[in-house]
C-alpha cells in the first residue's frame, strides 16, 4: 500500500522543484524573484533584462527611414503595394453601395442581393439554406433605420476583396509547403506565430506599414486569414492516397498537369474547408480591423459599445453574427456540394440557377429604374428596437443589479483575488523550473529547454508582471470553462439527439466575432475581472466541449460493447472505459481552450483589465511598434508553451492507447 | 514456355530503405546478405531481382503484403526509384530514361490499374477514361469518341457522365480498366486489380478480363495474393518472398517442383487434380505394357480420374504422338485427389 502511495507521489515529481522553491520565496535573492529591468505598474516602453522593444523600434526606424533599396525606403514599398489594394477595393465599393463614377451604374439594388442570395442558397443546398440567406438579406434591409444597410455594405466590399486575396496568397504558400520541404519547414513556425500572436500587436505594423483606412484593413485581415488555407492545402495536398498520385504519373501527367489536374482537384474538400475558414476569419477581424480605420460595421459597434450605447451595438452585433453564420453555412454548403451529373438540353435546362440568377440581374435593374424602393429600403420601411433593446438591457441591470453585484464581488473576493495574489507570488525562477521539470518528463531535454527559453524570453522582456495576471485570468477562465464545457459534453454525449444539438450550439457560438461576446459580460458585469472572464469562459467553454464530446464518441463501441458484457453500469462505462480513453482528446480540448482563452483576454482588454492587453492597447494608442510586437509575443510564447507540452502529452497517451503509432 | 521476345527486363534490381541506401549498397559490392542488411537497419523491398516479361504473357507476381510485390512493379514502371539495377523496357534502360522521356513513355506504352482504383472523383466517368489522352494534349472530341469506345468494350454503356461515387466497386474498377486502356500500351500493369472487390464480383472480374485479353492479347504484369487468382489468369508466376523472387514458372511447376518449403507451403492447398497433368506424376517403368485405356500426357487429372478410376485396370500414358511414355494406376490418381496435407510435407 504505501509502494502504491509512494509511485504515486514519483509520478508528480515534477511539481516539487517548483513548490519548493515557491516556498523558501523569502530567502530567494530579488533577481529570482521578479525578473530584474521589469515594469511593475504602468509601464512606459521598459528595457527588460534584453531590450527586446528597442531592437524592434530600431529596426522599424531603419525600414521605415532609410533608403534600403538605393532610391525608396522599405516603408515606400510596402505603401505602394498596400496601395494597389484599392484597385479590387474601389470595384467591390462601387459595386455594393457607392455606384460607379465612371459609367452610369448604381451598386446593386437591395433586391438583386436578395433574389442572387436565395438562388445561390438553393444551388448550394436547398430551401432551408436559402430561407437562412434570405432573412440574413432581410434583416439588413428592415432594421436600417440607423444605416446597418450600408455599413454591412462596406464590410461585404472589404471581405469580398480579404477572401479571394487570403485564400489565393494561402493556396500558393500551401503549394509551396507541401512541395518543398525547406518551404514547410520556414512556414510551420511562422504559422504558429501568426496564429497565436495576438491581432492588435500586428495592427500597429500595418499601420506603420501601410497606413490606415480600408485598405489597410483588408492587409491586417489578410495577415490574420491566410494561415488555415495554407494548412489546409498542405494538409489536402499530402493527404491524397498515394494511389491517386501515381495514376496522375502513370497517365503520364508532368508537373503542372499533377497540381491543376490531380492534385489540387484531388484536394478539394480540404481547400473549401480552407475557403470557409478564410472567411469566418475574416469577420472575426471585422471589430478589431476597424481599430485601424476599417469602415463598415465594425467600426460602429466598436463606437457604440465605447459609447455604451448597447441596444444599437446590439442591433449591429445581430447583423455581424447574422452574416457570420450566412457565410458559414453557405461555405460549409460549398465544402460538401459534389458535382453532379448534366442534364441534357438547352441553356436554362443545363443551368437552371444560372439562367434564374440571370433573369434576377435583368429583372431587378428594371425594376431600380422604375422605383427608388428597389435600390435602397425606404426610410419609412426600416426599423430600428435599440430603444427598446436600451429599455430592456436597463431594466434587467437595475433589477438584477443587487445579485450580480453580490455574485460579482463574491467571485472577486473569494475566488479571483486570491488566485490573481498567488500567481503574482510565484517567483519567476519556479515557474522556469516548473514548465522545464514538465517539459523533462514529457519530451526529455529537447522539449524542456524550448519551453524554458520560452519563458525566459518573456522574463528577458520585462513584461513579466502583466504576463502573470494574463495568466491568471486565462487560468480562471479555464478552469470554469473546462469545469462548465466536461460535463456538458459528457451528457450531451449519451445521446445522437443531444450530440447534434450541443455540437450545432457550438458550431453557432463560434461563429461569432470575438468582439460580439463582449456585450453580455459588460451588460451584466459592467467592466471588471469578472466581464472580462465571463467573456473568456463563454468563448473558451466551445473547444473543451467539442473535443470531449468527440473523444467520448469516438471510443470504439466493441469496447463499449466489451465493457458492457463485462457488467459495467453506465457510470462505470463513463469513468473506467470513455472518460481515460477520451483523455488524450480532451488534453487537445483544453489546448485548444487555452488559445481561445489567450485570444479573448487580449480583446476583453478593450474593456479594461490590467493585463498584457492594456499595454496592447496603450501601445496602439502610442502607435509604439516594438512595443505591440514584444506584448503579442509574449502572449503567443505562454500559448506556445502550453501547446507544446498539452500536445505532447495527448501524443503520449495515444500512443499508450495504441491510437497513434 | 512463350518464347517471345522481351517487353519487359529486370536484372539485379534492389531497393532498399534506409539512409543513403546506393552508398550502402556499393561498399556491400552489390551483394549484402539478408543479415547484413538487419545489422545496418535497412529494409529490402526488393532484393536482388532478376526477371523477364515476354511479349503476350500473363506474368502474375505473387507474395503476402509486404513480399516486395508492389514495389517491384513500381520500380519497373519507376513509380518509384529503385536502389540499383538495370530495367530494359523496349531496347533501353527505362532507369536512364530522363524525366521526359519517361512521361512519354507512360503517355503511350504504359497503361496501369490500382487496387482501390484510384479514379478523380471529380471527374465522371467519360472524363476519368479521357484523363490519359487529356494529358496528352489530345482535342476533346477525339478523345471523348476513343474514351466512348472502350467504356463500350467495359461494358460501361450509359454511365459515362457519372462520378466515381455513383458507382459500384466492380464498375469503378471497369473504369479503372478503362482508363488504363485508353492509350492502347503495350505493356498493361495491374496491381492487385481485384482484392478490394467482393469473391463473387472478383470472379465476374477476372472473367471480363480474361475476356478483354483475349481480344487485345497485351503484355501483362499482373500482382496479387491470392493463388486462386494466380492460377486462373496466369502464363507463369513469379513468387516473392521478403523482396525476393523465390521462383518463376508455370502453376504445375511451383506445384511439382517447389523451389523451397516457402513455396511448398503457398501451394499446398491448391487442388492438385485440376492442375497437375498425368506426366508430371505417371510412372515410366521400363517395361511397359500397353492397356486399352489410354491417356494423353498432358490431360489434367480431373479430366481422366473418372475414367480410370471405373475401369480398375492401369491407364497407358502416350504422347501427342501417339507413342507410350508411360502408365498411370488407379492409386495414384485416388492419391492426388485425396491427398491431406501431411504426405505433401
Amino acid at each position: 500500500m504505501n509502494n502504491i502511495i509512494f509511485e504515486r507521489f514519483k509520478n508528480y515529481w515534477f511539481i516539487y522543484p517548483f513548490i519548493l522553491l515557491w516556498i523558501i520565496k523569502p530567502f530567494l535573492p530579488e533577481w529570482g524573484v521578479v525578473p530584474p529591468k521589469s515594469c511593475l505598474g504602468g509601464c512606459g516602453t521598459i528595457e527588460g533584462m534584453i531590450p527586446f522593444v528597442q531592437w524592434v523600434n530600431n529596426l522599424i526606424d531603419i525600414l521605415r527611414n532609410y533608403e534600403i533599396f538605393g532610391f525608396f525606403t522599405f516603408r515606400e514599398f510596402t505603401r505602394s503595394i498596400a496601395n494597389l489594394i484599392d484597385i479590387p477595393l474601389d470595384f467591390t465599393e462601387a459595386l455594393l453601395y457607392k455606384g460607379f463614377n465612371t459609367i452610369p451604374l448604381g451598386p446593386m439594388p437591395w433586391v438583386m442581393i436578395l433574389g442572387l442570395v436565395i438562388i445561390l442558397g438553393l444551388y448550394l443546398r436547398g430551401v432551408n439554406l436559402a430561407i437562412l440567406g434570405g432573412a440574413c438579406v432581410m434583416y439588413l434591409a428592415i432594421f436600417s433605420l440607423r444605416g446597418i444597410w450600408t455599413l454591412s455594405m462596406k464590410t461585404l466590399a472589404a471581405i469580398a476583396v480579404s477572401v479571394p486575396l487570403a485564400v489565393i496568397i494561402g493556396i500558393l504558400l500551401g503549394i509551396l509547403g507541401a512541395k518543398f520541404k525547406i518551404a514547410e519547414r520556414l512556414l510551420n513556425p511562422l504559422l504558429n506565430i501568426l496564429q497565436s500572436l495576438p491581432h492588435f500587436s500586428y495592427l500597429i505594423l500595418v499601420a506603420i506599414f501601410c497606413g490606415v483606412g480600408a485598405k489597410a484593413g483588408v492587409i491586417a485581415t489578410v495577415i490574420f486569414a491566410f494561415p488555415p488555407m495554407t494548412r489546409l492545402t498542405i494538409l489536402g495536398l499530402k493527404e491524397l492516397s498515394s494511389e491517386i498520385i501515381e495514376a496522375g504519373r502513370m497517365n503520364g501527367c508532368n508537373k503542372w498537369q499533377m497540381l491543376f489536374k490531380v492534385e489540387l482537384p484531388g484536394a478539394r474538400s480540404s481547400l473549401m474547408l480552407g475557403i470557409n475558414q478564410v472567411i469566418m476569419q475574416c469577420l472575426a477581424m471585422v471589430v478589431i480591423a476597424s481599430f485601424i480605420g476599417q469602415p463598415g460595421l465594425g467600426h460602429d459597434l466598436l463606437a457604440r459599445l465605447q459609447n455604451l450605447r448597447l441596444g444599437q451595438a446590439f442591433e449591429i452585433g445581430v447583423a455581424v453574427v447574422f452574416i457570420a453564420i450566412t457565410l458559414d453555412r453557405y461555405s460549409q454548403a460549398l465544402v460538401l456540394k459534389e458535382p453532379k451529373r448534366k442534364i441534357e438540353g438547352v441553356f436554362w435546362k443545363r443551368n437552371p440557377y444560372l439562367f434564374s440568377a440571370l433573369i434576377i440581374v435583368v429583372f431587378s435593374i428594371i425594376l431600380s429604374l422604375l422605383t427608388a424602393a428597389a435600390i435602397q429600403l425606404p426610410k419609412e420601411y426600416t426599423i430600428s428596437i435599440s430603444g427598446y433593446l436600451d429599455w430592456g438591457i436597463k431594466f434587467i441591470t437595475t433589477s438584477l443589479f443587487v445579485p450580480l453585484g453580490i455574485f460579482r464581488d463574491f467571485l472577486l473576493v473569494y475566488f479571483f483575488m486570491p488566485t490573481k495574489a498567488m500567481f503574482q507570488s510565484m517567483p519567476w525562477v519556479a515557474v522556469i523550473v516548473l514548465v522545464g521539470c514538465a517539459g523533462w518528463k514529457l519530451g526529455k531535454f529537447k522539449l524542456a529547454m524550448t519551453v524554458m527559453f520560452f519563458i525566459f524570453l518573456i522574463a528577458a522582456s520585462g513584461y513579466w508582471v502583466r504576463a502573470m495576471i494574463t495568466l491568471y485570468m486565462v487560468s480562471v477562465a479555464m478552469i470554469i470553462s473546462v469545469g462548465f464545457g466536461v460535463p456538458v459534453a459528457i451528457w450531451a454525449s449519451r445521446k445522437k439527439s443531444t450530440t447534434k444539438l450541443i455540437l450545432n450550439i457550438c458550431d453557432t457560438f463560434q461563429t461569432f466575432p470575438s468582439f460580439i461576446y463582449l456585450l453580455p459580460a459588460v451588460m451584466l458585469f459592467q467592466i471588471s475581472d469578472v466581464s472580462a472572464i465571463f467573456a473568456i469562459v463563454v468563448y473558451a467553454s466551445i473547444p473543451i466541449t467539442r473535443y470531449t464530446i468527440f473523444g467520448l464518441r469516438n471510443v470504439p463501441s466493441q469496447i463499449i460493447e466489451a465493457a458492457k458484457m463485462s457488467g459495467c453500469s453506465e457510470s462505470q462505462i463513463l469513468w473506467k472505459v470513455r472518460m481515460p480513453l477520451a483523455f488524450p482528446e480532451i488534453l487537445l480540448g483544453i489546448n485548444q481552450t487555452l488559445m481561445f482563452a489567450l485570444f479573448m483576454v487580449m480583446i476583453a482588454g478593450f474593456i479594461g483589465t490590467v493585463d498584457l492587453s492594456q499595454e496592447i492597447f496603450r501601445a496602439l494608442s502610442f502607435n509604439d511598434g516594438g512595443k505591440g510586437l514584444v506584448i503579442g509575443l509574449c502572449v503567443s510564447l505562454i500559448g506556445l508553451t502550453a501547446d507544446r507540452l498539452l500536445v505532447e502529452w495527448s501524443n503520449i497517451k495515444k500512443k499508450e492507447f495504441g491510437l497513434i503509432k | 514456355m512463350p518464347k517471345n521476345s522481351k517487353a519487359i527486363s529486370c536484372k539485379n534490381v534492389w531497393k532498399l530503405y534506409g539512409s543513403n541506401p546506393s552508398k550502402y549498397l556499393a561498399s556491400k559490392n552489390f551483394n549484402p546478405t539478408i543479415k547484413d542488411l538487419k545489422e545496418s537497419q535497412y529494409i529490402p523491398a526488393v532484393f536482388n531481382a532478376s526477371i523477364d516479361v515476354y511479349e503476350g504473357e500473363i506474368l502474375v507476381i505473387m507474395g503476402l503484403s509486404g513480399s516486395g510485390k508492389s514495389s517491384l512493379v513500381r520500380c519497373m514502371t519507376r513509380l518509384i526509384e529503385p536502389t540499383s539495377g538495370e530495367i530494359y523496357f523496349e531496347g533501353s534502360d527505362l532507369l536512364k530514361a530522363t524525366d521526359k522521356e519517361l512521361i512519354e513513355i507512360r503517355r503511350h506504352k504504359m497503361g496501369m490499374v490500382f487496387q482501390n482504383f484510384a479514379l478523380m472523383p471529380h471527374r465522371n466517368v467519360l472524363d476519368n477514361i479521357a484523363f490519359p489522352l487529356e494529358v496528352q494534349g489530345i482535342s476533346r472530341e477525339k478523345r471523348e469518341k476513343r474514351a466512348l469506345e472502350i467504356i463500350d468494350l467495359v461494358g460501361l454503356q450509359g454511365r459515362s457522365k457519372y462520378y466515381p461515387r455513383e458507382l459500384s466497386g466492380g464498375q469503378q474498377q471497369r473504369v479503372g480498366l478503362a482508363r488504363s486502356l485508353a492509350v492502347e500500351p503495350n505493356i498493361w500493369f495491374l496491381d492487385e486489380p481485384f482484392s478490394a472487390l467482393d469473391p463473387l464480383i472478383r470472379k465476374e472480374m477476372q472473367n471480363e478480363f480474361i475476356r478483354l485479353q483475349n481480344l487485345l492479347n497485351k503484355t501483362i504484369v499482373f500482382i496479387t495474393h491470392d493463388f486462386d487468382e494466380a492460377i486462373r489468369l496466369a502464363d507463369r508466376i513469379a513468387i516473392m518472398y521478403e523482396g525476393k523472387i523465390v521462383q518463376i514458372g508455370s502453376a504445375e511447376e511451383l506445384i511439382t517442383n517447389p523451389s523451397n518449403d516457402y513455396v511448398a507451403e503457398f501451394t499446398k492447398d491448391i487442388p492438385r487434380a485440376k492442375l497437375l497433368s498425368v506426366g508430371s506424376i505417371m510412372k515410366t517403368t521400363k517395361k511397359l505394357k500397353e492397356s486399352t485405356l489410354k491417356v494423353n500426357k498432358s490431360d489434367k487429372i480431373s479430366s481422366v480420374a473418372p475414367k480410370i478410376i471405373s475401369s480398375n485396370s492401369v491407364a497407358t500414358v502416350v504422347d501427342d504422338n501417339g507413342d507410350v511414355c508411360g502408365e498411370l494406376t488407379k492409386d495414384q490418381i485416388i492419391e492426388i485427389l485425396f491427398s491431406d496435407k501431411e504426405n505433401h510435407e
